[in-house]
């Protein structure tokens, strides 16, 4: 996991921001003309992106395996559902309530697993998405059990309804590009310097003065907010929540998004998953087969480049610039040689 | 009483089974630190291959098993490890962790694909019938399969301490780098893990089966379970792996009698946790020096 969100940095144009905004752009037109099954997967896809950027944050800056991003976004989906179509709150105040949550939830999960050792937080967040998941399904007078919450209202802000497929859509652009500058912003910030060194080199880091476990700590904790914030879209998106989509295997599928665009890219959670959400909608004429097939190009992908698409794609280009440098030099070389004969 | 010593005895027979998955998690996690989260499915497939055997094929029930446990190993024991863990081990452990999800992925989807997505039922190796003891009524088959479970956890342990092969195989997971200096065949000796890694699943397969049915969705319960136990019990030892599924094995039967069926599985994660807070080497585990 090398370089990417600062490389780009030097260049005078940032291109991963040139590129956010322009795909956000295309996604405010794309649906015109794809009816509501086309919009919904495509805002699917996005709200994916958002727990994805979350876990992006844990697992490519803090280096941290979390198994517990789908239950966030459980716990982002049922206080948003019960906020607003229980006790017909706003949704705004439901959307920062659902992040607030999963962000302490988050604190109290990883403070005792980061206090032990590294892996640990693989362990404790492995049990904890299992308890989540169970929670869901027992607590019926909460959570409706596993016949879920229906009639999830889609958020109207300050006289501004988002009722239709393709208004909701919109907004979940704003929404996305929003958390995703925010999460931009926050990893050049000296906050954000101080996870790059994190992720560089952790020894280095801690010897430096970085606090290696606050800061792990930290990242985990906002990561966790977005799968917050990512189940606060999703509630009312599908307007009708059950325990289902929130289990373990769902958290294991958010990792694979993550790693399959390549963790520690800033457009890396984005590409992961549009192969994971959007790509099994459409092929879904295959059947079954999709997700063998999905597993398999993981484990190829992952044992061709563990850093992912975007990873083979930036070295790739690094061996493209290398090759090009070497036959300037040799070029250059020749005619200074050249130049030294009399 | 008598109901606490019948649900102790099952209990005791489903944590033996545990046991078995969870000694090979740990014994690959210490060779290889391979986190295998295709653990649980490693367990689910032999009995599926059998199945396929006996009705895709018509093959005998025993040449099915035998068919079925070569070919298992071959496959998850030998291919496992030079087609994945051998091109991923040097990247670290967490491409090879998320490598072990996907493979789970695939084996499951693959089994519910290939085989069926029902549960299918398994023939059971031992009689149906009760005996009792104390007055308490205890299932023949849950003592079959404990006495099993245990004979060959025995038998690995006599392997692993009394032959030279299976102290070879100590040193190599104890520090590598020592034990290549003193001349172990490191490279076999990790092969060699793995492939015992794959009998104890394919026996615990045959052995969990007939209780639970063969389904390809089992994987999920039974690798957190191992899971579980090897935490528990403790990382680095096969004595934790063993003492933490057979306590897995208890508090998750116990549980669902005694406080709830609904969260029946919480139980062991909370055990779980406990043991990550106040105990984090394992219950029988050592502490481990923390390295820079």
């Amino acid at each position: 996991m090398k370089a990417c969100i600062t490389s780009a940095a030097t260049s005078r144009i940032d291109w991963n921001l040139a590129l956010l905004l322009i795909a956000a752009l295309i996604l405010w037109f794309a649906p015109v003309g794809m009816g509501r099954y086309g919009t919904y997967v495509l805002t699917l896809w996005l709200v994916m992106s958002v727990a994805a950027m979350g876990l992006n944050l844990t697992l490519g800056f803090a280096g941290q395996i979390s198994l517990a991003q789908a239950a966030f976004l459980g716990i982002g989906g049922y206080a948003t559902a019960l906020m607003t179509a229980k006790l017909g709150l706003g949704w705004l105040s439901a959307f920062a309530v659902s992040g607030l949550i999963c962000f302490f939830v988050g604190v109290l999960l990883g403070f005792p697993a980061l206090r032990v050792q590294h892996h640990y937080l693989a362990f404790v967040t492995l049990a904890f998405s299992t308890l989540c998941w169970l929670v869901m399904r027992n607590e019926e007078w909460l959570t409706g059990g596993v016949y879920g919450i229906a009639n999830i209202p889609r958020p109207s802000i300050l006289g501004m309804e988002f009722k239709s497929a393709l208004a909701f859509h919109r907004f979940v652009v704003i929404v996305t590009v929003a958390l995703a500058l925010a999460l931009w912003w926050l990893v050049r910030s000296p906050w954000g310097r101080a996870f790059q060194a994190l992720r560089e080199n952790p020894t280095r880091a801690a010897s430096l003065g970085v606090n290696v476990r606050n800061y792990t700590l930290l990242a985990f904790a906002i990561g966790s907010a977005y799968g917050g914030f990512a189940g606060s879209l999703y509630a009312p998106l599908v307007q009708f929540i059950d325990p289902a989509p929130f289990a373990l295997s769902q958290s294991l599928i958010l990792l694979l998004m993550v790693i399959i665009g390549g963790s520690g890219y800033f457009l890396g959670p984005f590409l992961g998953a549009l192969l994971a959400v959007a790509l099994p909608e459409w092929l879904r004429f295959t059947g079954g087969l999709y997700q063998i097939f999905f597993a398999m190009a993981v484990l190829l992908l992952l044992i061709v480049s563990p850093s992912g698409i975007l990873g083979f794609v930036e070295k790739f280009a690094a061996g493209r610039r290398t090759r090009a440098a070497s036959a300037a030099r040799a070029a250059a070389a020749a005619t200074l040689s050249e130049g030294a004969k009399p | 009483m008598v109901e606490l010593l019948q649900l102790l005895v099952s209990g005791l027979a489903t944590g033996a089974i545990y046991a078995l998955a969870a000694v090979g998690f740990t014994l690959v996690w210490q060779t290889s630190q391979t986190i295998n989260f295709a653990q649980g499915d490693f367990v689910m497939l032999p009995a599926v291959f059998v199945l396929m055997g006996t009705t895709m094929f018509g093959l005998p029930l025993w040449v099915a098993i035998a068919l079925a446990s070569l070919i298992f190993i071959l496959l998850f024991g030998v291919g496992f490890k030079i087609a994945i863990v051998d091109p991923m081990i040097r990247h670290g452990v967490l491409p090879l962790a998320i490598a072990t999800m996907a493979l789970s992925i695939l084996m499951r989807e693959g089994a519910k694909d290939a085989f069926s997505a029902e549960g299918q039922t398994f023939p059971s190796l031992v009689s149906d019938g009760n005996i009792s003891i104390f007055g308490a009524v205890v299932s023949l088959q849950d003592l079959a399969v404990f006495a099993v479970a245990v004979l060959v956890i025995l038998g690995l342990q006599a392997f692993i301490t009394r032959t030279r092969l299976g102290r070879q195989m100590q040193a190599t997971a104890q520090n590598a780098d020592v034990a290549r200096i003193l001349g172990v065949p490191v490279a076999r000796m990790i092969l060699l893990t793995f492939v015992i890694n794959a009998a104890l699943a394919i026996i615990a397969s045959f052995l969990i089966s007939p209780i639970y049915l063969v389904k390809f969705s089992n994987g999920e319960l039974i690798g957190a379970a191992a899971f579980n136990a090897a935490i528990v019990g403790g990382f680095n030892q096969i004595r934790g792996a063993i003492g933490g599924g057979l306590i897995i094995g208890v508090v998750d039967n116990l549980a669902a009698r005694y406080v709830s069926t609904g969260y029946r599985a919480a139980f062991p994660l909370i055990l779980l946790a406990l043991v990550i807070l106040l105990k984090p080497e394992g219950l029988f585990g050592r502490a481990e020096e923390r390295k820079v």
